[in-house]
């Protein structure tokens, strides 16, 4: 028996700020910028808004398609993020008692750069095959940060995505999943630091592209298919080029990533990223499509995963609650300077 | 004193090499060098390594001891000696080198450059860069090594009307070059448009403007004259050299658009060989930015004063015009990893007058120049090489 997606949901922000605004502000040409990022704009968390809301946003939506999963029965929570609120207590346990999962089960945050949130989805599925419970529930989320006049920041965005994990009633079967992780400092943040910092072209081809490109070839052995076979192909995607130069690289076509491929309108939503391009093609997907899919997560690891659509996908109600094109396509653009205001970059009055 | 020839030269790929180490870009060059000059461990007699900054960039120092240790030479405990000198301290160890041979105290030399700059971030490496200028005058209040560049562009813009097409021209002929050498760190041409759109750094300078960061190394073997027939059928002689120094801060200097170190040096160069600038068909000079470039070309009297933007726009430098320079793409498109500039300049105008330089060979060959610069232009140093038949 197969585990796989029994449910999922996801939530961006309806926030945007462009590249051009950005650049505006540090004397540097934003829309080139953009071109060069292939981001149109990023979404940015409102004033009240972090891991731990967005989280519940996207657990709640995942539980609404699917009024037949009880909360009761997610045995595990795992919340992937690099910007959990707190440095010590979990936002998972804030998640379940949102969702009235709980108390019996199990909840820890995840962090791996981008692909905590995958690393989750691979968690639930073992402990889901060995019946330690009935599903479990893994969710990607992230405020990333970029600081300010850092290349980061024309990226950096937020957006959360939770799916349930199971083996029956699925959506769609994970069929093979596999990792390639190695020590790779491409991108770090030290405790108590602000902002992250990053080795620039470092985190591409000894980062970035090695990882996605090597785990990309384990999963086609593994699974013993090939680009032709998938109408859907989804990556990491930390800007608009990486993905798709990955995706042409390994002989997929541009068809098949459109879908998935959201960082163009919503920046890189880091432990959200791959799994809102995810819950996007689970949006419009039919039953019998496959799914291709490779994360990133810097430090530095990919996770693939060769997925199936069911004829499940169709017993949901995937139109319930908004979809991803729409909270892709409702958006409320912001200045830098109520930008900065929303990402508490202003410093206020003290005591 | 005895003449002294260059019987083996070897270098590494230019680039951003993360899966390299500096030791291992060192021990690539040089074994390379050694290989092809035919020489066993025990006739080497003394190591020569030009180094920037390994301090900095990769907190090793005592990096002379580590070359040889490295090499695999340790059984012969030979001298080794470490020169700094900014962006020419590889050029001044080929000098050192050629002084312990021409007095008779050596044989043979390796004299090699080295640079690992990518395991530090951009703005650590550019402040690295920076600390050849003067940190007690210039960085402390604010300048950088491509605002000071900057600087002297603009006035050669403005006392010689030189342009920003002029500039880019440099960075396009480089790029051109670049790509017809394998071993380049940007093998790819670029049009005029594409500097004068590039982000800027320093006004009027942007980010084609500027050489890269890069990792890589470069050696050669050298060798009495009179014993490298022994070796090679193509000795290439060192037949000149000046080495000269000026003001370490550009607000001291006599002129903004002269680098009177450079005039000097290449006098002096020119007067020891016995030549003059008419002689020399191919030239690498140090293009650490495309103004470098300009006015190197008329320090060393390759055009008059004022006229090197002109020339370079008018294709006269361009590969077998008047003058083919940087026919390896120079700093800009070869790649400039600081401590391995002037060896790397060096092994191309060797390769250039051996005739192996392929694709981007310079028809006739038969004297080149080397030009590199420390800093912003406070040492500077020209070597003149001749074909030895």
């Amino acid at each position: 028996m197969k585990a796989g997606i029994v449910t999922y949901g996801a939530y961006v922000p309806r926030y945007r700020i462009t590249p051009k605004e950005i650049g505006a502000v540090w004397g540097v040409d934003g829309e080139a910028m953009g071109k060069g990022l292939n981001i149109r704009a990023k979404s940015v968390p409102g004033p009240d808004e972090d891991v731990i809301t967005m989280s519940v946003e996207a657990a709640r939506s995942a539980l609404k398609k699917a009024p037949g999963i009880t909360p009761k029965d997610v045995g595990a929570i795992y919340v992937g993020s690099e910007s959990h609120p707190y440095a010590v207590k979990p936002s998972a346990t804030i998640v379940a008692e949102a969702i009235e999962a709980g108390p019996v089960m199990t909840a820890a945050d995840y962090e791996f750069a981008c692909k905590a949130g995958t690393a989750a989805i691979q968690t639930t599925m073992g402990l889901t095959l060995s019946d330690m419970y009935k599903y479990g529930m893994a969710v990607g989320a992230d405020t990333s940060q970029g600081a300010p006049g850092d290349a980061l920041e024309y990226s950096a965005s937020a957006g959360a995505a939770a799916f349930v994990i199971g083996k029956d009633p699925l959506i769609a079967s994970i069929d093979h999943t596999i990792s390639y992780t190695t020590d790779t400092p491409d991108f770090w943040r030290r405790e108590g630091q602000a902002y992250p910092s990053h080795g620039g072209r470092f985190t591409g081809e000894p980062a970035y592209f090695k990882h996605v490109l090597s785990c990309a070839n384990l999963l086609f052995k593994r699974a013993g298919t090939s680009p032709e076979d998938y109408d859907y192909a989804v990556f990491h995607q930390p800007n608009g080029k990486f993905p798709v130069r990955a995706g042409r690289t390994l002989g997929f076509k541009d068809e098949q990533m459109e879908t998935g491929l959201l960082v163009r309108e919503i920046g890189n939503t880091y432990s959200a990223a791959i799994m809102v391009g995810l819950c996007a093609i689970l949006d419009v997907a039919k039953p019998g499509n496959r799914i291709f899919a490779v994360g990133y997560g810097s430090g530095a690891g990919s996770d693939g995963f060769d997925i199936t659509v069911t004829d499940g996908v169709d017993a949901i109600d995937r139109r319930s609650g908004r979809t991803l094109r729409r909270m892709v396509e409702d958006v409320k653009f912001l200045d830098y300077a109520t930008y900065a205001k929303f990402r508490g970059k202003i410093r206020m009055r003290e005591g | 004193m005895r003449g002294v020839s260059v019987i083996g030269i070897g270098e590494t790929q230019f680039g951003e090499l993360w899966d390299k180490s500096f030791r291992e870009l060192g021990i690539e060059a040089g074994l390379r060098a050694i290989q092809e000059a035919k020489i066993a461990a025990e006739n080497v007699d003394a190591i020569y390594v030009g180094n920037m900054s390994a301090g900095k960039f990769i907190d090793q120092e005592h990096v002379a001891a580590l070359v040889a240790d490295y090499s695999g030479l340790v059984d012969q405990h030979l001298p080794t000696v470490r020169v700094e000198g900014g962006g020419a301290c590889s050029a001044i160890a080929i000098h050192q080198a050629a002084m312990s041979i021409a007095s008779g105290v050596h044989d043979i030399v390796v004299v090699g450059g080295a640079e690992k700059m990518t395991d530090v971030g951009d703005v650590e490496a550019n402040a690295i860069l920076s600390s050849t200028t003067d940190q007690e005058w210039e960085s402390v209040f604010g300048a950088t090594f491509a605002g000071l560049y900057a600087m002297m562009a603009r006035r050669h813009m403005f006392e010689h009307g030189t342009t920003r097409e002029q500039l880019a021209a440099v960075a396009v002929k480089n790029h051109k070059n670049g790509s017809m050498n394998p071993n380049a760190q940007f093998q790819k041409e670029i049009t005029i448009e594409t500097v004068l759109q590039a982000p800027r750094v320093a006004e009027p300078l942007g980010v084609f403007d500027c050489a890269p960061l890069s990792d890589g190394a470069a050696a050669v073997v050298l060798c009495s004259a009179d014993k490298a027939r022994k070796f090679t059928d193509t000795p290439i002689n060192l037949i000149g050299t000046g080495h000269a120094t000026d003001f370490l801060a550009v607000h001291d200097r006599r002129d903004l658009t002269t680098m009177d170190a450079t005039v000097i040096a290449g006098k002096r160069a020119f007067h020891a060989a016995g030549k003059t600038p008419i002689d020399v068909k191919v030239a690498e000079v140090h293009d650490n930015f495309t103004i470098s470039e300009i006015m190197a070309v008329e320090d060393l009297r390759f055009v008059p004063k004022g006229k090197g933007g002109y020339a370079t726009e008018d294709g006269e430098t361009a590969l077998n015009a008047r003058i083919s320079v940087n026919t390896s793409g120079g700093l800009k498109a070869r790649g400039y990893p600081v401590g391995a500039t002037g060896v790397a300049q060096a092994v191309e105008i060797v390769r250039q007058l051996r005739g192996e330089a392929g694709k981007r060979q310079v028809a006739g060959a038969e004297v080149g120049l080397t030009h590199t610069l420390g800093g912003t232009g406070a040492t500077a140093v020209v070597h003149l090489f001749a074909r030895g038949d």
